[in-house]
């Protein structure tokens, strides 16, 4: 059973003890809100889960292979605070170099992607010309491609309007029906059923 | 590989859509050129003596200006975060963002430096040995910069501390390369110059990328 495993997770920040002896377990299927006041580590936290940061002590699993290694990091999507776009390029530009960074999304339709999200005919429109919500969808778009089984969503709800709400919280449903498993931080109140949630 | 053409192209197509990312360092770089002989002496012996020393060094304060842009973007973006926790090799993926800014500053320097070497009447063997010593050290001067550059990546305005890192490592590559030149002027052998540069250019071809890869992993903690 492939399942991911938080163990006596601490981390700190300069002088700052985030949070100590954090343990939990995510069997598949399962959604977890991380919530807590601003500074609490939230971020701090996914990044951990993500392989991005290292802990002040514990460990993480997911189907045995712990987090930095390659095994876990094709298992895993992180989408942090920041879009990770390009002003630059194209929606469909940004989507194929963040698609060829994680090998997981196999023949992806980018199109398709973009129409999910509402955003149809706005392929080669560059990122830098859309507003902070269209950014955000665009970013977004990669969850109905990525086939990674670990979602580690960082505020994916910030800038989007309670369509685009909507739409990304039916995706995560979606694909904790398949097996899937989700971490997400939100200070949005979520529809989303079945919600674990932790506080730091 | 396919990853590092990727970065490449996508690097490359970035920065000729916002063209004054990369034009900045070679206006500086044509204009300070341009205004040595105004400041110091119009007369054709005192230019072409010192003008090995003038190209080398705006060569490096244009590569330095620019270091500073080489990660930043990326990184306020949220781009480099998806970087570092790619599965693909994080130092191939550098070693393409750092051929891709050799390309944005240092190939246009060396492209120009016959111009401005012309300029400040250097004869045509020099010019010759300048464009060589330029072609085997303004790579070195981008794999050296993506060290420091990577290491500062998450320190707001770091341009001072980026120099102050990276200027001590940059000095031997200066020495060499305006030795080499002005001693092809006095009609001198130059091949031991020639062969420590290349030796410095494989080394830092060599190392550079992985080092960049660790500083970056240490500088995204």
């Amino acid at each position: 059973m492939s399942k991911l495993t938080v163990n006596n997770l601490s981390c700190q920040r300069g002088y700052n003890l985030l949070f100590e002896n954090l343990s939990f377990n995510l069997n598949p299927g399962e959604i977890l809100r991380i919530s807590g006041q601003n500074g609490s580590g939230k971020t701090s936290l996914l990044k951990i889960i993500s392989g991005l940061n290292s802990p002040e002590s514990g460990s993480i699993t997911y189907n045995q292979s712990k987090a930095n290694s390659e095994k876990y990091q094709l298992e895993t999507l992180y989408l942090g605070h920041y879009a990770s776009l390009s002003s630059e390029l194209s929606c469909i530009e940004n989507l194929e170099y963040l698609a060829n960074l994680s090998t997981e999304i196999v023949s992806p339709d980018f199109h398709k992607a973009l129409r999910e999200v509402g955003l149809k005919n706005y392929e080669n429109e560059l990122v830098g010309q859309l507003s902070a919500g269209q950014k955000r969808r665009v970013a977004l778009s990669l969850l109905f491609i990525s086939q990674s089984k670990v979602w580690l969503l960082d505020e994916p709800f910030t800038s989007l309007d309670s369509d685009g709400i909507k739409i990304i919280e039916s995706q995560i449903e979606k694909h904790c029906l398949k097996g899937g498993i989700c971490i997400l931080t939100t200070h949005q109140d979520s529809n989303i059923k079945n919600l674990r949630e932790i506080s730091l | 590989m396919n990853i590092f053409l990727t970065t490449l192209t996508r690097d490359l197509k970035m920065a000729f859509r916002n063209p004054s990312s990369f034009l900045n360092p070679l206006m500086f770089f044509v204009i300070s050129i341009s205004l040595f002989p105004i400041a110091i002496s119009p007369d054709a012996e005192t230019l072409s003596n010192i003008a090995p020393g003038i190209i080398w060094v705006t060569t490096m304060l244009s590569v330095l200006l620019s270091l500073n842009s080489l990660f930043h973007y990326d990184y306020d973006n949220g781009v480099l975060e998806q970087v570092v926790i790619s599965h693909q090799p994080l130092s191939l993926i550098l070693l393409a963002k750092t051929t891709a800014h050799w390309i944005l500053t240092g190939l246009p320097i060396i492209v120009l430096s016959p111009l401005l070497g012309m300029a400040l009447f250097l004869d045509s063997n020099s010019i010759y040995i300048l464009i060589l010593t330029l072609c085997l050290a303004t790579p070195c001067l981008s794999l050296i910069g993506s060290i420091g550059a990577s290491l500062v990546v998450s320190i707001k305005n770091s341009g001072m501390l980026l120099s102050l890192l990276i200027l001590p490592l940059y000095i031997p590559i200066l020495i060499f390369a305006t030795s080499a030149v002005s001693q092809s002027q006095l009609g001198l052998p130059i091949n031991g110059q020639l062969y420590f540069l290349g030796s410095i250019l494989i080394v830092s071809l060599m190392t550079a990328p992985f080092v960049s890869a660790l500083a970056l992993k240490i500088s995204m903690e």
